[in-house]
Formats: C-alpha cells, structure tokens, sequence
C-alpha cells in the first residue's frame, strides 16, 4: 500500500471516530464540528476538481457553495409557510426532502458554474482569478440588496430537512450523511483523475498545445471540469445550509472563498484527501487559536504563510511525500 | 472563534451573609469581538460584565464567544453553548441578521434570550416568543423617534437614505410611520459604501428642509465628513446607531449639532445613570455607549430574576425577568406585551464637551412607545 | 435631474476613478514586472490611511500624516517584500494568493492590536475644507478637486517615470523578459523591492487621501482591493494607461450608475421599489461592464493577450 493511500485510509477513519467518541462521552457539539470539517472537506473537493485536475485557480467559488445554500431556502421556505414555490408556469410545490435539494442544488450550481466559467476561462492565469472573485462578489452583492429571501439578514429553516429512514435532527444521523456524501464525492473525484477525461484534462493543464494538436479543445475540458466543481462546491453549500439551518449573503463573500481555498492547500492542492486534511486542521486551528487570544486570526495568517513559505504541498504532502497522486 | 473566557462573577467567592441559597445560572454571551463592527460587541461586553462584576453574584457564570459577525459562526456558537455548556440563558448578538440565525433555534430548545440590541419586527410580531425578551427596544423605534421629532427640529420636506438591505428598509419606514412631514427623495446606497458624493449631490438638488440618515458604523462616519465638507448644511438627523459614543469621535467636529434618536444618553437625568457612567467611566478609561447601557441593563435585569426566582422553574423564572424590577439606567422601564420595552424616546444632539464629544438630551419624541408589531404577537 | 447635478455627478465618478487609479496602478505595475498577484495590496492602503491619522492626531498637520502614510506604506510594503513577497515569484498564482491572503489577516489583526477597535479620526485639512463655486454655479467641494488634480498629477508623474527615466527603463525591460534584464546586470532583487515599494506608496497615498473623506478603520482596503480588480480586467493587467482608463470607467459606471439607474426605473415602477431596485442593479453594473469588456477584448482594453 502507497503511503499516501495508508495515510488516506488513517485521516477518513479518524474523521469517523471523532463523533463516535463525541457521542460516547457526551459531547455533541465535536459532532457538530466533525459535521462541519465534513461538509468543508466537501467544499474543498468540488474546488481541489478545478485547482487541482484543471489548473483553474478559482477566488469565486463562494459563488456555489452560496447557491447551494440558498436552493436550500428556495425549496424549503415555501414547505415551512405552506406556500407553493411557483404557480406559473407549472404548479410546483416546495420540499423538505435533502435528495431532492441536493439535486436542486447541483443543478443549480452547475448552471451558474456553467455561466460563469464560459466567460471566465475565456482568459486564464491571473486574469481568471480575479474575474472569479469578482463574479462572486456579484452575487454577494445581489444577495445582499435583492429582498426576496432575507437579503443580508438571510433566512432561517426552523426544522432541519428530512432524509428517508434518518433523523437528521439527531447530531451523528446528520454527521453520516454528510460523511457518506463526502466518501462518494472523493471516489468521484478520484475516478475522475483516472478516466480519460481526467488525463486529458490533466494534459490541458501541462501542455494545451498538445492537447489541442489531438484535436480536443482545452476550453471544452476545463469548462465541463469547472461546471463539476460548481455543483460538487454547491451541494456542500446545500449541506452546510443545512447544518445551520440558516443561509445568507456571508456564504457569498470572498472570505469564503479564501477559507476554502486555504483549506484545499493546507492539506495539499491535487492531493485527493487533501481538502479532507485541510478541513480538519482550519477547524482545529480555528478552534484552539479562538480559545488563546482575541487576535487570533493574526496568529492564523503566520501559520497560513510558514505553512506555504515552508511546508509545500500541504499537509499531505509533508506527510506522505511528493509523489504525484493521481496515477 | 471562541475568545472562551469564563469569568465567574463570583470574583473573590464572597460570602454573602444570609443569601439563599439560589441555584446557578450560566449565561452564554455571543457577541462581535473581532473584524469589522468589533467596537459595538466589545461595548455590550464591557456594559455587561461590569453589572456582573458590580453584583459579585458567586451563583451567575458568564461564558463570552465571538461570533466574527458572521451568521454561522453565530449559529455553530449557539450549538456550542446549548450542547456543551449547557447555558441556561444566551444573549449579546449586536446584529439583526445574525439574532435573526440564532434566536428562533434557541428559544426553540426552551432557553431564554435576552436581546442587549438587535431586535428584528419578525420577532416583535408573528415570531415573538415567551422566552425572547428586548432589553434594548424593537430595531424601529429610535427611527420612530427620529420621525416624531422631525417636524419640531423644522424638518418638513425631508430626504431620507439608508443601505439597500432589510434593516434599512426598516428604517425609512420606521422614520415614515410618525413622520408628518413631505419625503422628497428616498435613497436605497449600497451596504459598505464609503463615498456618498453622489447621493449628496441629490440632496443639494432636491430642494429638501432636511435630511434623515440611517448608515451604522463606517458608513455613517464617511457620510457625516463629507456631508459636513460640502456645505450643503441642512440640518441632520438619524437615529442614535449612526451617532453613538463610539463612533462621532471619529466623525470630529463634522458630527456636532446633528440630531438623533435614542432611548439613553449619559446625560439623563436618574441616579442609576450617573452611577453607571461614573463607573463605566472609571473601569474603562471611556464613556459609554447606548450598546454598553443596554448590556449593563440586561445584566441587571438577569440578576433582579435570579434575586426571586429560579432558573429551574422556567414560568417562574419568565415572570420574574417580565416583572422588570430593577433601577435600569433609562428611568422608567416596563415590559410590553411581546416582551420589547415600553419606554421613553428621546432626541439627542452631538455636543462638543472639552476634548471629547458626546451627545446631550434636546427633546422627547415620544412617551412610553411600544412597538408598531406586538399587535401580532401571539402568545 | 438638471444638466448641472449630472455634471457633478460626472465629477464626483471622475474622483472616485483617480482615487481607484492609485490603487490599481500599484497592483499592475506589480503584476507586470514581477508576476505576482497580491491580495495585500488592500492591507497597505489601510496602512497609509492609519499612518496618516496617527501622525495628524499627535502632531495636529494632515500634511505630515500625508508625508507618514506615504513612507509607512512604503516601508511595510518594502518590508513584506523583503520578507515574504520575494520568496513567491518563482512559485504558481496559488501559493501567491494564499501567502497573501494569510497577510490580510496578519495586517488587519495586527492593525486591530495596535490601534484598537474603534474607527480613527481623520479630518480634511482646514485649508481645503469647503465648497467651492465653480463656473456654471455648481457648488463642490474643494478637497475631492484636490483629490482629481492630485491623482491626475500622479499618473502623469508615472507615466514619465516609466517612459523616461532609467528605472523606467528597466521596468519596461523587467516586464518584458525577465532573465533577459538579469543577464544584462541589473540588480533584479532590488528592482523588485523598489516597484513594490512603489506601489504600496501608492496605496498608502490613496487611503490617506481617501481616508479623510471616509473612515479609518481596519478592514478599509478590501472593499476598494476588489474593485481594483475590477479595474486592471477591464484595462489589461500590466498597462498602466488601461489602469488609469478602468478606473475612469469604473469610477463613472458606479456614480452614475447609482444616480440614474433608480431614476431611469422611476419612470415605470413606483418610487420605493424603483429605489430598490435600481440600487440592487446599480451595485452590480461595474461587474456587469467587466463581462462585456471581457466578451469583446479578453486581454483587456490595453491588454498584451
């Protein structure tokens, strides 16, 4: 077994055994945190298909991950004030069912990744970062001034949506899902470094021109890869909406977007549990640093830049060596 | 995330001769302590723990978070206290959104909520709860009283602005509601905007009497400079938020005379007050707040439930925090039926006094006002 | 709506563009000689802003805080150079972004340390306090005329700077081919830190400037980071003749945007909801112009791609 394979196996293991010994000693709120470095890692998977297979440095995808979260309020406000969610053209009623937000959510997320990557990967380098960020602060704007679903106040969920056969209400029920979610979005992820597609992409980032020679299009490529990363960022984004039962514009905001691109290199860009790795030590790190000092988040940055001055790779890739992952 | 410091008021485990024997109460406070807006959640901190540390009750714990302004922090933070804490009582949100993300759940799972400022309608009106009591007034009514006293400061044809999100639509209509004059412009401005050359322009052009503002912290600061540096000079009125004792100190000499709405001042006239600014002022090196005020008459108010009743026996317990008996710093204090104060409303003036600037009572706007919600209230 | 107020209008976007300029400028000529990108550029804006209102507050001159906000932004930027930011030329835009993003945060808490929580007081000098009458009747304030004359004076002294001095010279050829300049002897570690430096002066220039008018406070400079931005897409990242345009554009786009979008939706839907409205778009429209410059000219208006 490859290193990084064991060391794969040890972190996915250690993120389950956090709130099953959470729940053994009462206390649900490391559930609730271990749910969140779930969904976080979720997050950094759906970003890591984009950064890490594709190249594409993306500061916007706050974007996604928001209109996951508030899919989630368009599908379940109208359940929770007995309204239908649209009458015209068709009569369609909300839903408190997690499958069928999900689906709303990816789609939803594909669709706005679709958008914004066509006009974005239409340049690249510096230029896509920072035409990403700005189409995410675009949304955030809008979020915030448009009034139907809370603007910047956002908008609550009273009762957490429903998954057949669980009760999400319950810390671990909603900490399994998120998990199992997770674990399948990482064998995606994972089956897709492998397939063609994925060599091909992979090609299109070392060498388009070659690529291009073979008769593919990179911009084809990279956008059917951006749109992936759009929908698996937007159901993280439905999930965390979820864990809150809240959303609003500040899921948006470009800091958002930073924090998951700083979760996906603290556990190493490419890396396929990187953004599990990087998840788990943002939250940690967020967790202790808070209990020090006010000023915690200057102690943050200083770690954040010994981390990237030092220790390349990320944390995955001091431990388990540089080797490539995907081969 | 968790600025986590457990202070026990019970400083010096002082024996109290004859106390009963009360059965302890932990308190979760969630408030900004970092970023942007960090001043406001430090204020409500101070104005608390001094009334915690006044009492030296050995029974009451206080747990203080920060919640970064940030709604899910804010939620996660809740989570925390509720689950691993085990608080029998949160309070401290500053901000409407994030009370907004944490109060319904909380209330929700039976723990009291005792608001030291964020008061949203929704939870003045259809999502009021027994357990959700404003200490600090419901978020309309220093608008209100900004309205009322409009036509008396000669404003009759006014401009009025606020930021394009839900709390400044609340505002315009808060000022509308009392207000007996003529609107002659309306002004949705972006949230976070700095330059406000633009919307003064509007102003000079609309042939207004005067004009209304409501943009907190940095907007309102940037506002107030450059409308006091392009001699528009049409009497200025706003509520207290936008001209609070954190803040016109860096608005300078462009703040004084501006006109607000409030429900305290340092200057009012009662003993409580001047106690609580006397000492505020000596613990802290700094004047008060309206933030500070309202956190040290939430504390006061816990502390006079805990004098008669057990956190144990929660209708109990309702009853003692609705009876409202303490000297709170703004007089007379009562609740109203949705558990919003009934009070007092005042129009203040930034004054220079020496070096520092302050605000100074001008008028009263209106006399024991509840709120335009409670009439939907049902509990 | 009179042809006057949209003339004042029109100069009141001209400001807010020349004050983007400053910022903008830095960041382009950063990206264009070293290739970095560098999301501190924010945090040195706030820097000079800061600098500015601790030097007037103790010494009671706006003049000497100008002086202390241009050499404090320069020497942290000279610093974070030095220190940091010269360790990242060699590495992807990935590890740029997150090394400097890690800076933000150590800027603005550290910032928050020393200056504590509460906005700065900042006021104009008396001197230029005021309106003014112009020609034509229009009352403006004399302090933003500074402000445009100041900005445009700049990006003159720029422009010669780069297209006729002998560190002019060596940026051009730094932009150009990077080993080539290297090979030739120059002293390449030091060009970098002297452009950087640059640079962060002229955000130190711009938040002191604009500090005055607004409020000094931690966390000033990202907002103004993002629309800088804005700027150096729709002008070419490298150009500073497309810096100086995108931001005139973007400054006017926004200002006029803002004034005549609610009106242009008054006209068919009542007042509050047109308000409203028109403020939602308005605050979209300069994102809205970067997509259309970004369809016709993907390199920018004065973009090398």
């Amino acid at each position: 077994m490859r290193r990084e394979t064991l060391l794969n196996l040890v972190i996915a293991l250690a993120l389950l055994a956090v709130p099953l010994a959470a729940q053994a000693l009462d206390e649900p709120f490391a559930i609730t945190l271990a749910t969140k470095v779930a969904i976080l890692a979720l997050a950094g998977v759906g970003l890591n298909i984009a950064l890490g297979l594709g190249g594409m440095v993306s500061l916007g995808h706050a974007a996604f991950f928001g209109i996951g979260g508030y899919m989630m309020a368009v599908l379940a406000t109208p359940v929770q004030a007995y309204e239908p969610l649209m009458t015209w053209p068709i009569e369609l009623a909300g839903t408190k069912s997690m499958p069928l937000i999900w689906l709303g959510a990816v789609v939803a997320g594909a669709v706005g990744a679709l958008a914004i990557g066509a006009l974005s990967l239409r340049t690249s380098g510096v230029y896509f970062i920072m035409i990403t960020l700005a189409f995410g602060q675009m949304l955030y704007y809008f979020a915030i001034s448009w009034p139907a679903y809370g603007g910047e106040d956002g908008i609550a969920i009273y009762v957490r949506n429903g998954f057949p056969g669980l009760n999400t209400l319950d810390p671990l029920h909603f900490f399994a899902l998120a998990y199992a979610v997770l674990l399948a979005a990482l064998w995606l992820a994972h089956r897709l470094g492998g397939s063609p597609f994925g060599l091909a992409l992979a090609g299109a980032r070392q060498a388009p021109a070659r690529v291009a020679a073979l008769g593919i299009r990179p911009y084809r490529l990279k956008l059917a890869a951006f749109v992936l990363s759009g929908a698996v960022t937007a159901l993280a984004g439905a999930l965390y909406a979820d864990l809150n039962r809240f959303v609003s514009p500040s899921m948006l905001s470009w800091h958002t977007s930073g924090e998951i691109m700083v979760l996906v290199i603290l556990g190493g860009v490419g890396r396929l549990f990187g953004p599990v790795a990087g998840a788990a030590l943002f939250i940690l790190l967020e967790h202790f640093l808070g209990g020090i000092s006010e000023y915690w988040q200057l102690f943050l940055g200083l770690i954040l830049l010994g981390i990237v001055l030092f220790a390349r790779g990320g944390l995955i890739g001091t431990l388990a060596g540089r080797e490539v992952p995907h081969d | 995330m968790n600025a986590t410091k457990t202070l026990l008021a019970a400083a010096a485990a002082l024996v109290t001769a004859g106390a009963a024997l009360a059965e302890p109460i932990k308190v979760g406070m969630i408030t900004t302590l970092s970023g942007g807006g960090a001043s406001l959640g430090i204020d409500t901190r101070d104005g608390f723990m001094l009334a915690v540390q006044q009492a030296a009750n050995p029974d009451l714990t206080v747990v203080i978070e920060d919640d970064q302004r940030k709604p899910d922090v804010a939620v996660q933070l809740a989570d925390k206290l509720i689950q691993s804490e085990k608080v029998d009582v949160l309070t401290g949100i500053v901000w409407s959104n994030l009370a907004m993300a944490v109060v319904p759940a909380a209330t929700a799972q039976g723990k009291f909520y005792l608001s030291t400022n964020a008061a949203p309608s929704a939870l003045a009106g259809k999502g009021c709860n027994p357990n959700y009591f404003s200490v600090s007034y419901q978020n309309d009514n220093l608008h209100e009283a900004a309205g009322a006293y409009a036509a008396t400061a000669g404003i009759t044809k006014a401009f009025i602005m606020a930021p394009n999100y839900p709390a400044g639509k609340d505002s315009l209509t808060g000022f509308k509601r009392f207000y007996e004059g003529e609107v002659v412009g309306e002004v949705y401005t972006k949230l976070g905007q700095t330059d406000y050359a633009g919307e003064i322009a509007q102003i000079r052009a609309s042939g207004a009497d005067g004009v209304f503002i409501f943009l907190p912290g940095g907007m309102g600061i940037s506002f107030v400079k450059q409308y006091a540096d392009s001699g528009v000079g049409l009497p200025l009125i706003g509520p207290a938020f936008s001209f609070d004792q954190s803040i016109i100190q860096a608005m300078g000499d462009s703040a004084v005379g501006v006109l607000n709405g409030a429900n305290w001042s340092p200057d009012l006239d009662n003993a409580a007050n001047a106690a609580f600014v006397q000492a505020f002022s000596a613990e802290y090196g700094r004047l008060p707040s309206v933030y500070a005020s309202y956190g040290y008459d939430t504390a006061n108010l816990l502390l006079s439930a805990m004098g008669t009743a057990d956190i144990s026996d929660p209708d109990a317990f309702r009853a003692a925090l609705k009876a409202a008996d303490f000297d709170s710093v703004r007089g007379d204090f009562a609740f109203g039926p949705s558990n919003h104060p009934v009070q007092d409303l005042y129009v203040r003036e930034v004054v220079r006094d020496g070096d520092i600037l302050t605000n100074r009572i001008v008028g009263t706007a209106m006399e024991d006002r509840g709120n335009a919600y409670e009439g939907e209230c049902k509990m | 709506m009179s042809a006057m107020l949209l003339i004042e209008q029109a100069l009141n976007g001209l400001q807010y563009g020349v004050m983007l300029f400053l910022m903008a400028a830095g960041l382009t000529l950063v990206f264009g000689v070293m290739g970095l990108i560098n999301l501190a550029h924010g945090s040195l804006y706030m820097v000079g802003a800061f600098a500015c209102a601790g030097v007037a507050a103790v010494t009671g001159n706006f003049w000497l805080g100008l002086a202390a906000s241009l050499a404090a932004a320069a020497a942290a930027g000279a610093i974070v150079e030095l220190t940091v930011i010269r360790r990242l030329y060699a590495r992807d835009h990935l590890d740029q972004v997150l090394a400097t993003f890690a800076l933000i945060l150590v800027f603005s808490e550290g910032t928050r340390w020393l200056f504590g929580s509460f906005p700065l007081y900042l006021d104009i000098p008396a001197a230029l306090a005021g309106p003014i009458t112009l020609p034509g009747g229009i009352e403006y304030p004399l302090y933003r005329l500074v402000l445009i004359g100041i900005g445009l004076a700049v990006a003159a002294g720029l422009f010669w700077l780069i297209g006729a001095t002998r560190l002019g010279v060596r940026i051009r050829a730094g932009e150009a081919d990077r080993e080539m300049i290297a090979a030739l002897g120059v002293d390449i570690s030091r060009l970098y830190t002297i452009v950087f430096a640059l640079g962060a002066a002229l955000a130190g220039l711009a938040g002191a400037l604009v500090g005055a008018l607004q409020s000094v406070q931690v966390g000033m400079g990202e907002p103004v980071l993002i629309l800088a931005f804005v700027v150096i897409v729709i002008g070419g990242i490298g150009s500073i003749k497309g810096a100086l345009v995108g931001a005139i554009l973007v400054g006017l786009t926004d200002t006029l945007g803002r004034f005549l979008l609610p009106v242009a939706f008054g006209t068919f839907l009542p007042p509050s909801e047109a308000t409203s409205i028109g403020a939602a778009l308005a605050s979209m429209l300069i994102y809205i112009l970067m997509a259309g410059v970004l369809v016709i000219r993907p390199g920018g208006l004065f973009g090398r791609a």
